[in-house]
């Protein structure tokens, strides 16, 4: 049942794992930040992964914009995306019952699914000649150079991110009124200033995660599914609300991901990291890091 | 109701008594209806189609046990589908067991499964807990993709045998089928209608509302959420064997697959969650509705019924939480 | 024996101690009121009472028998019933159904439980309301609803926290004769958290005062309003005027 793979395979999992991590980070990030916020779940957060890629990938194939230089653009298209689902769903849903809070995203993120086939059909979409491509040796390890590139610019966007939300002042009334949306609000923040705004950082920051992953990544309708719910368990891994928790739990995931595939098969790395997600959640609910 | 004996009074009684003579004339028909279905509709597509609606508007309503009327929202509901239908199937096909023995056995297993993912799993709150639901459908998935005992990916056939009510398989027409399904429906939706009414219901629906206030009024809500889910997950399996029996051949992908969790929610949602009527009425129009758009959108039309049903979702939970019956409701005025 | 008693509880989250070494006991058929300022830790003893958390030390002992590690629905069958400060009825249900929710405790077919729930609705004078949505009561009626839902449990001791809280100022003396009926009539024994110092004084039989977590009194109402850190802790000491002898005495009105 359990193979013991070689050093090298080994060391040039974790190295993949580790890079494939800072992804899901950022991916996770968004997430984190809306629950921390309104303790809602965007069950279309997968979803809106799936527009970035398609973002970045229409802009290089129909204006020969490589990914990486359309990264400003998906974050864009993205954040607008995260205000508009806000202003037109979520406003109206803040105090609603449970069902009502599930199904609102989870129904978009059917929609927006659904939307993508019908569009741009189900066919499985590349950017067939990325500015960065091919793989690169670093200690002797071979290593994707587009995962590598990637991962540096989501740690990169994943620092930016971080001094946002505790350096600058707007982040600072977010994180506010994440803490304590009363106390906030008697502070004169205006808390539905920051609810959308939320909305839109986290769009944004799955936008920016959607033009990296689009440079080594087929990209097709149902690419947000598997990412969404990765996303999930790294959030609950790394605590909801927890930023800084988002990271080191998507660097776990992603080498689970990549030890679970190697150890056990590959058809069951997913198995691992969904059984993470319930140890984690039934032992210790708040996550590492997590505040509820 | 009020005897002032005003005019205005009893004109709006005599109204409301008219309205529930409409009523009952109107429920007469749709049984009447659905009970001669068969003799009208002869085609065996037309009559696949009816027992489609009963098969899901049996799902949606099992589900609607557990998250509409006790508000634990599993989005994972696809495995006790698959469990019932592996458990009776694998019964027969290794053991020679009888179906309708194996329907019992698979309501059974999928019982037992529903409280062993629910005693540890109800602690959670609600998104942790639809988030587990989605998590453990997909581990098991994948592990029946790869148990060779069951058939793996390639599936699972089922022997033929002759025409017969004992052997549970039919293969001339389908009106035998359509029975099967509309009695075990009529005995969900009975089950439901019996909850409604009782201490359970009221228990159900408390712990819906909240759950900590049912607690202090005395609720074990741990014990009730699982009585809930056993029940729920009890006749989803039943609705599996129908399915085994029906198709005579099934695999991981058609009965366990998050896309099926996904339908039995939008049926029970878009209809009305936490009411009798809204899954059968979800069902009802949903299942035509995509078989309409398959025929008039060919290819993609998989992908524009999926767009109705995300949209509809979403307004439904947003807008009328109450659903189709909800709106039903406020139109006639009641 | 007394129906109830705190045993040196004490309840710290992380760093913050809520409750430290509370004890006081409360007899049978009396009335005890619970005040302190905001944040002096009184909700949480009902928390910890009612089982929704457990104390970090100490016993809660009711009829003899240790509540500490029983679940909120066990510390109800036994006999204690509870409403919250931020009152929670079942939105979605009528006002009776969810009294009924509550009677079908101890009378397990629901049209008998209907009939009991109209009569705690009667007592709490909002039977006429008995089905209208629970959304569509005032914060006052919703008060009261919890206060007989809390009731069709049987209970022998009831906890009610702040039940005039946001409530119309004109309700309040009905609010005070309910509270005493639940005495006398139903036999309840009471414990009521309060803000409004009038309301906690005529209806008191004993007075427990907490601050910061501590007991600071413990006594009669008329001797509990005089101590000097009963009036620091609602007023601050500017009100607190040493006299010649004893040390205690105040100036200005009855409290708050």
């Amino acid at each position: 049942m359990f193979n013991i793979p070689s050093t090298e395979v080994l060391i040039q999992g974790i190295m993949s794992g580790f890079l494939m991590g800072c992804l899901y980070a950022l991916i996770a990030a968004g997430l984190s930040l809306i629950f921390g916020l309104m303790e809602i779940v965007n069950f279309a957060h997968g979803e809106f992964l799936m527009l970035g890629m398609y973002t970045a990938f229409w802009m290089y194939t129909l204006f020969a914009i490589d990914p990486l230089f359309s990264v400003p653009i998906c974050g864009a298209v993205l954040f607008l995306l995260g205000w508009l689902v806000h202003k037109g769903i979520i406003r109206r849903i803040l105090g609603a019952p449970m069902l009502a809070q599930i199904f609102a995203t989870f129904g978009l993120g059917i929609f927006l699914r659904a939307a993508a086939q019908f569009l741009w059909t189900p066919d499985f979409r590349q950017v067939a000649h990325p500015l960065v491509q091919g793989p690169i040796k670093i200690f002797g390890i071979s290593v994707g150079l587009p995962q590598l590139v990637a991962s540096g610019a989501s740690l990169a966007a994943f620092a930016f991110l971080y001094w946002f939300i505790t350096k600058t002042e707007t982040g600072m009334a977010l994180e506010a009124t994440a803490q304590d949306r009363q106390a906030a609000s008697l502070m004169g923040i205006n808390t539905e200033r920051m609810f959308t705004l939320g909305w839109g950082i986290s769009s944004a920051c799955v936008g920016v995660a959607g033009a990296f992953l689009a440079s080594f990544f087929y990209v097709f309708p149902y690419v947000g599914s598997l990412f969404g719910l990765i996303a999930y368990v790294t959030v609950a891994l790394g605590g909801f609300g927890s930023i800084p928790g988002s990271l080191v739990a998507g660097i776990i995931i992603g080498l689970i991901e990549v030890l679970g595939g190697l150890l056990i098969a590959p058809a069951f790395k997913y198995v691992a990291v969904f059984l993470v997600y319930l140890i984690v959640v039934l032992i210790r609910p708040q996550g590492l890091f997590g505040k509820f | 109701m009020a005897t002032t004996g005003s005019a205005e009074e009893m004109k709006r009684e005599r109204e409301r008594s008219s309205r529930r003579t409409i009523g009952f004339v109107l429920m007469g028909l749709l049984i009447v209806g659905v009970l001669l279905f068969p003799v009208f509709f002869r085609l065996p597509y037309h009559r696949d189609i009816g027992i489609k609606i009963l098969l899901y508007g049996l799902l949606a309503q099992a589900w609607n046990i557990l998250a509409g009327y006790c508000g634990q929202i599993s989005l994972g509901h696809a495995v006790f589908f698959g469990a019932g239908a592996y458990t009776s199937s694998v019964l027969q096909t290794a053991f020679g067991v009888n179906p309708w023995l194996g329907l019992l056995g698979g309501v059974v297993v999928a019982m037992v499964l529903s409280l062993l993912i629910g005693y540890p799993c109800f602690r959670l709150r609600g998104h942790y807990f639809a988030i587990a639901t989605i998590a453990i459908g997909e581990i098991i998935n994948t592990l029946a993709i790869n148990w060779e005992f069951i058939g793996g990916a390639r599936g699972l056939t089922l022997p033929i045998h002759k025409d017969s009510l004992l052997a549970f398989q039919f293969h001339g027409s389908k009106y035998a089928y359509y029975y099967i399904i509309l009695g075990l429906m009529a005995l969900c939706f009975y089950a439901t209608w019996r909850i409604e009414r009782s201490r359970l219901g009221y228990y159900l629906r408390a712990i819906r509302e909240d759950s900590d206030a049912a607690q202090s009024v005395g609720i074990p809500i741990a014990k009730y959420k699982l009585i809930a889910m056993a029940i729920s997950a009890g006749f989803v399996a039943a609705g599996g064997t129908f399915y085994a029996q029906y198709l005579l051949y099934m695999d991981p992908d058609s009965v366990f697959p998050l896309s099926l969790s996904i339908l039995i929610c939008c049926l029970a949602v878009v209809g009305g969650v936490g009411t009798l009527w809204g899954p059968l009425v979800g069902a009802a129009i949903m299942i035509p509705l995509s078989e309409f758009t398959r025929i008039q959108f060919g290819g993609t039309g998989s992908a524009v019924d999926l767009l109705i049903y995300g949209a509809l979702l979403t307004i439904v939970a947003v807008f009328q939480p109450t659903g189709l019956v909800g709106l039903f409701r406020r139109w006639g005025g009641r | 024996m007394a129906l109830l008693s705190l045993e040196g509880v004490t309840k710290r989250f992380g760093g913050l101690v809520a409750n430290n070494n509370v004890s006081f006991a409360v007899q049978e058929g009396e009335i005890l009121g619970l005040i302190g300022p905001n944040g002096a830790g009184k909700s949480t003893l009902f928390e910890q009472i009612t089982g929704f958390y457990p104390p970090t030390e100490g016993r809660i002992v009711f009829r003899g028998r240790d509540l500490v590690g029983l679940r909120p629905d066990q510390v109800n069958r036994l006999g204690i019933g509870r409403t919250f400060q931020k009152v929670r009825p079942f939105l979605g249900m009528t006002v009776i159904e969810n009294v009924m929710v509550a009677a079908l405790q101890h009378t397990h077919d629901p049209a008998k439980a209907r009939r009991e729930a109209v009569g705690y609705l009667e007592i709490v004078e909002l039977a006429e309301k008995q089905d209208a949505g629970a959304r569509n009561l005032s914060i006052g009626e919703r008060k009261r609803l919890e206060m007989a839902r809390a009731m069709a449990t049987k209970p022998s001791l009831l906890l009610l926290d702040e039940v005039t809280g946001g409530v119309d100022q004109r309700t309040i003396p009905t609010l005070l004769q309910l509270i005493a009926r639940l005495r006398s009539q139903q036999g309840l024994t009471l414990v009521v958290i309060e803000h409004n110092m009038r309301v906690i004084m005529s209806v008191s039989d004993r007075i427990v005062a907490l601050n910061l977590g501590e007991i600071i009194a413990d006594g009669p109402p008329s001797e509990v309003v005089k101590e000097r850190r009963v009036i620091e802790a609602y007023l601050g000491d500017a009100f607190v005027v040493p006299t010649v002898g004893d040390g205690t005495g105040f100036a200005g009105g009855t409290g708050r």
